[in-house]
């Protein structure tokens, strides 16, 4: 390795040269909706097995699917938060394959004419920097069951509750190019789809899951053959995953060898990708227009009214705090991640200091919160008392370290900031003839220091503005100690 | 020997509101009927205490007043409706023993308007036939010249015979591309295949969903009437059903064709056609005439691709709909060592022949590769054989046809699957274009079989389509009754 090239993030310095990832993604996710996408079946996770399954989900002989609106209508959010284009008319295809956990023998999704078209998302890097990634489509289309093969040693178990449970695929263009950068996309679009509310982004319960498609190749060479990573769900497993995965298909090519066009799993245990199948093993899934449903259309009048009831999402409104609360672009972007934390930081910072309130959120509240593993909806500190804090801070009645302390209490005791302040006279002094009490007292104790310093050794100074405030017990307003030391010591 | 064999559906739910006899002794003579037609084989399943049961219902009613459409009239249902909690097979092995625990929409809405179940009739397994010789319990009897052992036709050959053979007032039928029409044709009665939409298919087996409709089998034009007007109807659990009022057609029996436009399709009069049903397809046309009815040629030039278009379409439907017949859920499973084995070996026993092969057809038309020459074409050019019965429709308000190019064969004669095919040559066309059709007999050939004479209108014009067939029916006057059926 040539230690000296400084490589971008997502590409591999190999034996020949520099390789470059293309990478593109499949996110699977499930739309919150109490029914499922064709039945009026429960789509509520964590059910007994076999327990939310209708007479349609388990595809019993002349049943036919019904088109749940609600769904429909969270599937045309969603593509107005990826600013895509909405298809007025789209089509529901059957994809046939056989599976003991595919009732109907086949998936109906959309091939041809989805719901939603291409669009485009910005996604927050790391280093501050911002990059356009393209959405191909999105459409809609039916979870499976599940097979449980570890329960019995010869036979399998189905559980048909997630059967016919609506998903929404959003398919990426090739446009991602480093394991962060892929990262950093499924945040960003599990954050749009909770701020429009069309599905939970719980990736432990497999609400969101992503397919990584990865290939590498040269710089500037054409596309190579692509792999399939299938059903990761965690930011990190598809960090990982793509970056093992990447890194294999550098060494094979390296060796004079050829990428095979086939499926992967990602071994979480090994932090591999393994082989599932290949492209010769793939089905021919047979896909058709499903005639029991019609095509779906709708009118650019009702799209509108869909558009309507978004919500301000993440991208304006990071440009939006950072004009009128005049935070920097990083704190908008961590306060713009969950629509929790925009709600809570809005309220706490109307009126007050922007900037400081931020600060305090970020780095005190989110900190305590995580220390103690609590989520900010259940925070001990209300976005009001939180504010009347930075009130306090900001008129002067508490020092900043003072406030330290004022916030440790809140988050134990719940109570309002100046009620402990009150409580615990912590006022700040601020007024001349009380801290000129406190520095008089300082000076005749440390004569000679008073000397030593009028005498030029100026870093005393510090240590009598550490003497008045310990006097003080931390009360004293440290500007006004500062500016009255130095009348002192002229 | 009952005389309430006689009784028509129309005929027989007047003398039930009079009181002239009970509805338990209907059902009972149709239960005698049955036992005394069984060598026909038109039923699978016979629910005698459950038909007395309803009848007894249904005499209470008519009792307090409360008679309903269709109360106390005892009927068949074809075994691709499933019924709840009464064995359901779509004369099929794969699903021997199969109990729905629910009730398709057309039969709820039978029992609803007060109709009395008699059982379930056989047909072609999965209604892929035309002459019931796909069922998987045997084949089913034409009671006409009942000794030398006619094809009902198919696929509702059993509901066809049962009403032919007087074991069942009536029945219900599905019709995908002519399997209400063709035996009903054959059997010398009335099948009306409603338009696409007109009847949920909810709860009826699927074979091509594109393309099945459920519809009555009856003795007369007004039975069908009756019958369709209780089957039809918007349900919200079927998403091709139509949103659309169905006005009641018992409004429009006597209606007459006077002024009317009759087209009769050149492609429609070609070679293959016998004698016979081209002397009687004249006779129509002339009764039509004389009933004031003005007779314009037309043509629908894609005709002949009908037959083709056909076979690939609902193959390839029939191919994914019957995917679910696995082994894994409900009917018949046989265990194996793998999945994929236990997937083989219970489709491999469970499916016959017929069925076997349109699946496979209909796998090949939808494979990568094959898909756009075969089942996208065959989509375009449906679009053509619509669009030619749309261009018709401007000009005229029915078109007349032969129901089939030939009366009843003999069971087991026609080996070869594209003659069969070959039967549904004048039912298809109007299949595709989701268009109602009625088949009724207008009299009987050399050999005294019965002739089948179709009549096709546009889309939703049920009621027309019942006006004209009773013009037809009345001039033809069809007095004939088999010689199989229950005496």
């Amino acid at each position: 390795m040539n230690e000296s090239i400084n490589l971008k993030p997502g590409q591999i310095n190999g034996e020949t040269g520099i390789w470059e990832m293309v990478i593109g993604l499949e996110i699977h996710a499930q739309i919150s909706s109490k029914s499922k996408l064709f039945s009026g079946a429960s789509a509520s996770f964590g059910a007994d097995a076999n327990s939310n399954v209708s007479l349609v989900d388990a595809a019993m002989p002349g049943m036919l699917p019904v088109i749940n609106e609600f769904c429909v209508e969270q599937a045309v959010k969603t593509g107005l938060a990826l600013n895509a284009k909405i298809n007025n008319v789209s089509i529901f295809d059957r994809k046939n394959y056989f599976y003991a956990d595919l009732p109907q023998g086949y998936q109906i999704s959309q091939f041809t004419k989805p719901i939603v078209g291409e669009g485009e998302i910005i996604i927050d890097l790391d280093d501050g920097l911002q990059t356009t990634i393209g959405i191909e489509r999105l459409h809609l289309e039916q979870d499976a069951g599940k097979s449980l093969h570890d329960q019995h040693p010869s036979k399998s178990y189905i559980d048909l509750n997630r059967t016919g449970v609506a998903l929404m695929e959003i398919v990426s263009k090739p446009d991602i190019r480093s394991p962060q950068e892929a990262g950093a996309y499924v945040k960003k679009i599990r954050s749009i789809l909770r701020y429009v509310g069309a599905c939970d982004g719980n990736m432990e319960e497999g609400s969101l899951r992503a397919d990584c498609n990865v290939s590498v190749r040269k710089l500037g060479e054409e596309f190579g053959t692509r792999c399939e990573i299938k059903n990761l769900n965690s930011v990190r497993f598809i960090i990982q995953a793509i970056q093992s995965e990447a890194e294999r298909q550098v060494e094979i090519l390296e060796e004079g060898g050829k990428i095979n066009q086939e499926t992967r799993l990602f071994d979480t245990s090994t932090g591999e990708t393994r082989s599932m199948r290949s492209k010769e093993d793939a089905h021919d899934y047979r896909y058709f227009p499903d005639p029991d449903l019609l095509p779906l259309e709708f009118s650019d009048s009702w799209v509108q009214k869909i558009k309507e009831t978004l919500p301000e999402l993440p991208d304006l409104l990071k440009k939006r705090l950072v004009t009128d609360f005049g935070i920097t672009p990083y704190d908008a972007s961590i306060l713009v991640e969950e629509k929790d934390y925009v709600d809570f930081y809005q309220k706490a910072a109307n009126g007050k200091d922007g900037k400081l309130t931020a600060n305090w959120m970020i780095t005190e509240l989110f900190g305590a919160l995580k220390k103690e593993s609590i989520s900010l909806s259940n925070s001990p500190i209300s976005p009001e008392n939180l504010g009347q804090l930075i009130d306090l801070i900001s008129d002067g009645t508490i020092s900043g370290k003072i406030a330290k302390d004022v916030f440790a209490e809140m988050m134990i005791s719940k109570k309002s900031p100046s009620d402990i302040v009150k409580d615990k006279g912590l006022e700040q002094v601020s007024d001349d003839t009380e801290i000129l009490k406190l520095i008089d007292k300082v000076m005749l104790e440390n004569e000679d220091k008073v000397k030593d310093y009028l005498g030029g050794k100026d870093k005393l100074f510090g240590f009598f503005v550490g003497q008045v405030m310990k006097l003080s017990q931390g009360k004293a307003n440290p500007g006004i100690v500062n500016k009255l030391l130095k009348e002192k010591l002229k | 020997m009952s005389d309430l064999l006689k009784f028509d559906l129309l005929s027989a739910s007047i003398a039930l509101k009079n009181k002239e006899f009970s509805s338990l002794e209907l059902t009972n003579a149709y239960l005698e009927a049955i036992e005394q037609t069984s060598a026909l084989g038109a039923y699978l399943e016979i629910v005698k205490d459950h038909s007395m049961d309803m009848a007894k219902a249904s005499d209470k009613n008519i009792k307090n007043g409360t008679a309903r459409p269709l109360e106390g009239l005892p009927i068949g249902v074809k075994d691709m409706f499933c019924t709840k909690y009464i064995k359901t097979t779509a004369s099929s092995k794969i699903l021997d023993n199969f109990c729905p625990p629910y009730e398709s929409t057309v039969t709820q809405n039978l029992w609803d308007d007060g109709a009395v179940m008699l059982g379930k009739l056989s047909c072609d397994e999965f209604a892929m036939g035309s002459s019931n010789e796909t069922a998987a319990k045997g084949n089913v009897v034409n009671p006409w010249q009942k000794n030398s052992k006619m094809s009902p036709g198919g696929s509702s050959g059993g509901s066809a015979s049962a009403v032919a053979s007087r074991s069942a007032l009536a029945a219900t039928g599905t019709d995908t591309g002519g399997s209400i029409r063709q035996p009903a044709a054959f059997c010398g009665i009335t099948g009306l295949k409603p338009t696409y939409g007109r009847c949920s298919r909810w709860g009826i087996v699927a074979f091509s969903s594109s393309l099945d409709q459920a519809g009555p089998l009856t003795r007369t034009v007004s039975d069908a009437a009756l019958m369709l007007n209780s089957m039809a109807g918007h349900d919200k659990k079927d998403s091709t059903s139509a949103n659309l009022e169905m006005p009641d057609l018992m409004n429009y029996l006597d209606k007459g064709v006077k002024g009317k436009k009759i087209g009769i399709p050149k492609e429609y009069t070609q070679d293959g056609i016998s004698d016979d049903i081209v002397k009687f397809y004249q006779k129509s046309i002339n009764w039509l005439k004389v009933s004031g009815a003005e007779i314009v040629p037309v043509s629908l030039p894609h005709t002949k691709y009908a037959l083709p278009v056909y076979y690939i379409i609902a193959p390839a439907e029939a191919s994914s709909n019957l995917a679910r017949y696995d082994g894994v859920r409900y009917g018949k499973r046989n265990e194996a060592a793998s999945l994929d084995e236990m997937y083989e070996i219970t489709r491999g026993n469970g499916f016959g022949e017929e069925v076997k092969r349109r699946i496979m057809i209909g796998t090949y038309v939808l494979s990568s590769g094959y898909y756009d020459a075969y089942y996208l074409k065959a989509q375009k050019v449906r679009r053509l054989i619509k669009e030619d019965f749309d261009n018709v429709f401007e000009e005229v308000d029915y078109i007349l046809t032969p129901s089939t190019p030939t009366t009843a064969f003999e069971l087991g004669k026609k080996q070869d699957p594209l003659t069969m095919y070959l039967n549904d040559i004048f039912t298809v066309p109007a299949s595709l274009a989701g268009l109602p059709g009625i088949s009724l007999p207008v009299g009987l050939d050399k050999s005294g079989l019965p002739i089948g004479i179709q009549l096709i209108a546009n889309s939703f014009d049920e009621s027309g389509l019942i006006s004209t067939a009773r013009v037809l029916e009345r001039s033809a006057e069809f007095n004939f009754i088999a010689d199989g059926a229950a005496k």
